[in-house]
């Protein structure tokens, strides 16, 4: 720890109200980069550096937030003073009276294999303009781009009763497009839609051959200028893990989040199907559906030791063999609804308080090949990479989109179609997995969206290739 | 810190920073900042409340057509502040050094002085807690109250300077029956008054008894509906997203590229602008240009005008009309019509009345063709009297269909909608927009 740290801890430290049945100082600096090459040009190169402190005082059944950019000794005493009236002007109308918050004590970091600084900023933007001009295959490319975002979050939260938790998370995330147009039909493909994201340094560019992929996604964006309209009907459907980290995300992810089952949401993000009373009985889908919070997965987007609340983070299944076993609520919130719950109370920033939130969230792998999933299906589509997605508030009614679809027809893919989309009701559609593959894949998405006030955050997904039976697929416009 | 104070600072860090540039260097500078208060309820109590004082800066340090761009948080004060704007700007030489020219790049160069306050009387937040607290007793009221002071500065070493403050509340609210069934509503503005407050409360009260009859299920078809305001900003978000920046335009990712390669087109009655005088967003960009008061964006259903930032302005060779670089509206109007916004139910006949719709997205861009949900305060109705509730819908649908061969009219009145979105910081855009009464809309599941 370097001497300005120890300093800002100690003044931290220094201003929590001893007296407060629980106080707390969430400090964090994220220090961004972006890197974009377009058509050949180089974009300007962009970073970010933003750092403030959060306080939170709990204090006779109340409890207050002040949130500051301003480090000074004067700013953080302006800041604790307004938490502590908050807290003050809240007693009493609380949705929850007496702290569960731990003073824990511990650490995590991000392993990294291979730093980013080991390759220099010039050859950065060599490899990007690279690989931006190989997925120029056709004059009908109209339009494409390389980026490279990265973050380097370091959180520090110390308690009024000596906690102390200390984090340094860094991730990257990996962004191809490739844009072709003929008239009135315009196809994009990308490089999983910036669903190929991890934890660590150079390693995640080769995780999804991020040096490979430019050629194949400027075939595949010209190539569905010529593919026929997804076809119309009920049939089996595939999808990639680049599709099903958008499934997960919103008709597992959502509804299982604890302060939407507690009616937090229902003024923004959404309520929930899911009741309190289902779990441990309720079969959320067939007995192939096995999915797990699980934030220890080496490289996940997601993964910590620790949440925001220093609640300390452990694997845990909340769907086994089907049946739903526990939802994703941090400790206010378990302490709210009497229900188990997972390390995933989570704040976008320095300046917004921690609320239930996704990290990693995974369904886990099965037995079969891809091939086998595929060779199953007597007439359905494989779709791939997300495009579009739309899901009631409850999260059961969805309708969701892909880049491309490809038909499968007795067993075999016979070509590709354009415009693929798919529509299902969450709590009905689990119960048709009847394939799951063994090629699990760690991702993530780089904007969820949720809270008052609004929060996005990265999260991350992993899971393999998935079959559902029965699935009512169709195309675009004519 | 008063908000003249941190435009002091402001102007006084960007003289600073000029006195310390090398060179031919140019120096553009962007803050924006706010003081908030956000309480959140849930049940008619409090789930989370909490103040939030920030101030970042973003800067584009360019020499020649070399730049960089970086953005630091400052603390408003200049002992802690200029070392950090030192170091951001010795970072960004490292970087420029290495990057290529930019061919894109533009920036204003004879740029106007200017500034713009909206003022109001907001209430202290603990008595605003109390009043929303009252009025919420006995229901099961869900939202947020957020208010304060929000700010943005232009300012740029050939001493450019502008500025823009307001100081505004926004309480964004529902009112629950069970499950989701509710009713969705805000009061918004810079001068609170107990009595709007109530009066609007008082509606959502009465539309939530509404809501009390058994709901009606309705089979996937065509509906005649109506859209109020509230569910036509989700409509005018998707047209926004693409659909009128240059850059989508030219890279055939608008979805109204069928308005540019087939001549479609929307009704007659539809015209659509940027209003950056009737919104409460900045009239000044990052790169130092000014917006114009309003920039036509489809006139008597056809399109008209794009909204071009500097770096496509410089790509495509056009001039720019002061965009950002997402290239999106931040004050959308549309012009209202002359269907009586208080006849919209006997209008309407036997259909649906629409309050809001909810997670709208493509499923399929360039056909604009646009899905999503029904959700609060939707009814089915008969013989212009609301008879039910209805279980949530979902639609699938073409722009150039709800606002184009089946729009039957426009309200002749149009509401004003502030942005209560919160995502980093509060917004600062705005939407004015009529109701629409549609022949038919698609529902598919």
């Amino acid at each position: 720890m370097t001497d300005l740290e120890t300093r800002l801890e100690d003044r931290l430290r220094s201003v929590l109200p001893a007296d407060a049945d629980y106080a707390s100082a969430r400090h964090v600096i994220e220090k961004g980069t972006r890197l974009e090459v377009r058509n050949g040009v180089v974009e300007p190169a962009a970073t970010s550096h933003d750092e403030g402190v959060m306080f939170m005082v709990w204090r006779n059944g109340g409890i207050g937030y002040g949130a500051t950019s301003d480090l000074t000794d004067a700013g953080l005493a302006v800041a604790v003073e307004r938490a502590s009236q908050w807290a003050a002007a809240t007693s009493g109308r609380s949705v929850v009276n007496e702290t569960p918050l731990l003073h824990t004590v511990g650490d995590y970091e991000t392993p990294v294999a291979e730093s980013f600084e080991a390759m220099g900023l010039a050859d950065q933007i060599a490899m990007l303009v690279r690989v931006d001009a190989a997925m120029k295959v056709d004059e009908r490319i109209v339009d494409r781009g390389a980026a490279i975002l990265r973050y380097d979050v370091e959180t520090l939260l110390v308690t009024n009763g000596g906690g102390r938790v200390a984090q340094r998370i860094r991730q990257v995330f990996p962004d191809l497009h490739a844009t072709a147009n003929v008239g009135s039909n315009t196809q994009t493909r990308t490089y999983g839609r910036a669903a190929f994201g991890g934890q660590g340094g150079l390693e995640v560019m080769a995780q999804h051959g991020f040096a490979d992929a430019p050629v194949r996604i400027g075939q595949e964006a010209v190539a569905l200028l010529d593919a026929p309209n997804c076809p119309t009907g009920v049939m089996d459907l595939i999808l990639a893990p680049d599709q099903m980290v958008l499934q997960i995300h919103e008709s597992i992810g959502h509804p299982l989040e604890l302060d939407r089952i507690l009616g937090d949401e229902r003024n923004y993000a959404g309520t929930s199907f899911v009741t309190p009373e289902m779990f441990g009985t309720y079969q959320y889908g067939s007995e192939l559906l096995n999915v797990t919070f699980d934030p220890t997965v080496a490289g996940e987007v997601a993964s910590y030791g620790y949440d925001d609340d220093g609640t300390p983070a452990e694997r845990t299944h909340l769907i086994k063999d089907g049946v739903l076993q526990r939802p994703m609520g941090g400790t206010i919130s378990q302490a709210r609804s009497g229900l188990d719950g997972v390390a995933n109370s989570r704040a976008s920033s320095w300046n917004r308080p921690p609320i239930d939130r996704m990290a990693n969230l995974n369904v886990e792998a099965g037995d079969s090949t891809v091939d086998e999933l595929i060779a199953g299906v007597e007439h359905g589509v494989l779709m791939e990479t997300n495009v579009s997605w739309s899901i009631d508030d409850s999260r059961n009614k969805f309708q969701f989109g892909c880049e491309l679809g490809r038909v499968i027809e007795n067993g075999e893919i016979t070509g590709i179609v354009r415009n693929p989309n798919y529509r299902g009701i969450s709590s009905t559609f689990w119960r048709n997995l009847n394939g799951v593959a063994n090629d699990f894949t760690t991702m993530g998405t780089p904007n969820c969206g949720k809270g008052e006030p609004n929060q996005v955050i990265r999260v991350g997904h992993a899971s393999p290739h998935c079959r559902f039976a029965g699935v009512q697929v169709f195309g675009g416009e004519a | 810190m008063s908000v003249d104070n941190i435009r002091q600072e402001f102007d006084d860090l960007v003289s600073w920073a000029t006195g310390t540039l090398q060179g031919d260097e140019v120096l553009l500078a962007s803050m924006r900042g706010e003081t908030s208060d956000f309480v959140r309820f849930n049940h008619a109590s409090v789930r989370q409340a909490g103040s939030v004082q920030q101030q970042s800066l973003s800067v584009d340090l360019i020499s020649g057509r070399n730049h960089a761009e970086g953005s630091v948080t400052l603390t408003g004060h200049a002992a802690t502040d200029r070392p950090r704007v030192t170091a951001l700007l010795d970072g960004l030489r490292a970087q420029r050094a290495v990057l290529p020219e930019d061919p894109y790049l533009l920036f204003a160069t004879d740029g106007v002085d200017s500034e713009r306050s909206v003022t109001g009387a907001l209430p202290a937040a603990a008595d605003a807690v109390d009043a929303v607290a009252a009025g919420a007793t006995g229901n099961d009221f869900v939202g947020i109250y957020a208010a304060g002071s929000t700010y943005e500065a232009f300012g740029s070493s050939m001493g450019q300077r502008n500025w823009f403050d307001a100081a505004t509340f926004n309480l964004d609210w529902s009112l629950h029956l069970r499950g989701d069934k509710a009713t969705k509503n805000a009061y918004a503005g810079t001068n609170w008054d107990d009595q709007a407050f109530q009066s609007k409360l008082d509606w959502s009260v009465r539309e939530l008894a509404a809501l009390g009859r058994p709901p009606k299920s309705l089979p996937p078809g065509g509906y005649r509906s109506y859209l109020t305001p509230a569910a036509m900003q989700e409509i005018m978000g998707m047209l926004s997203w693409g659909g009128f920046g240059l850059r989508a335009h030219e890279t055939r990712q608008t979805p109204l590229l069928r308005m540019v390669t087939e001549g479609a087109s929307f009704a007659p009655s539809v015209s659509i602008a940027e209003d950056i005088v009737g919104g409460v967003a900045p009239d000044f960009q990052s790169a130092g240009f000014c917006r114009p008061a309003a920039v036509s964006l489809i006139t008597d259903g056809v399109f008209d005008s794009h909204l071009v930032s500097p770096r496509s302005a410089q790509e495509y060779g056009v001039a720019t009309n002061g965009a950002e670089d997402h290239e999106y509206p931040l004050a959308i109007a549309m012009d209202p019509g002359s269907l009586p916004a208080g006849g919209v139910l006997d209008a309407l006949g036997t259909g649906l009345y629409i309050g809001n719709l909810w997670y709208l997205n493509f499923s399929d861009r360039t056909a604009c063709r646009t899905t999503g949900m029904t959700r609060f305060g939707t009814f089915w109705v008969e013989g212009g009297e609301i008879v039910a509730p209805i279980e949530v819908l979902r639609f699938d649908d073409t722009a150039y269909n709800l606002l184009g061969d089946r729009l039957e009219g426009l309200t002749d009145t149009a509401e004003t909608i502030l942005d209560s979105s919160t995502y980093e910081h509060r917004s600062m855009e705005s939407l004015r927009l009529p109701g629409a009464l549609v022949s038919e809309m698609t529902f598919t599941l």
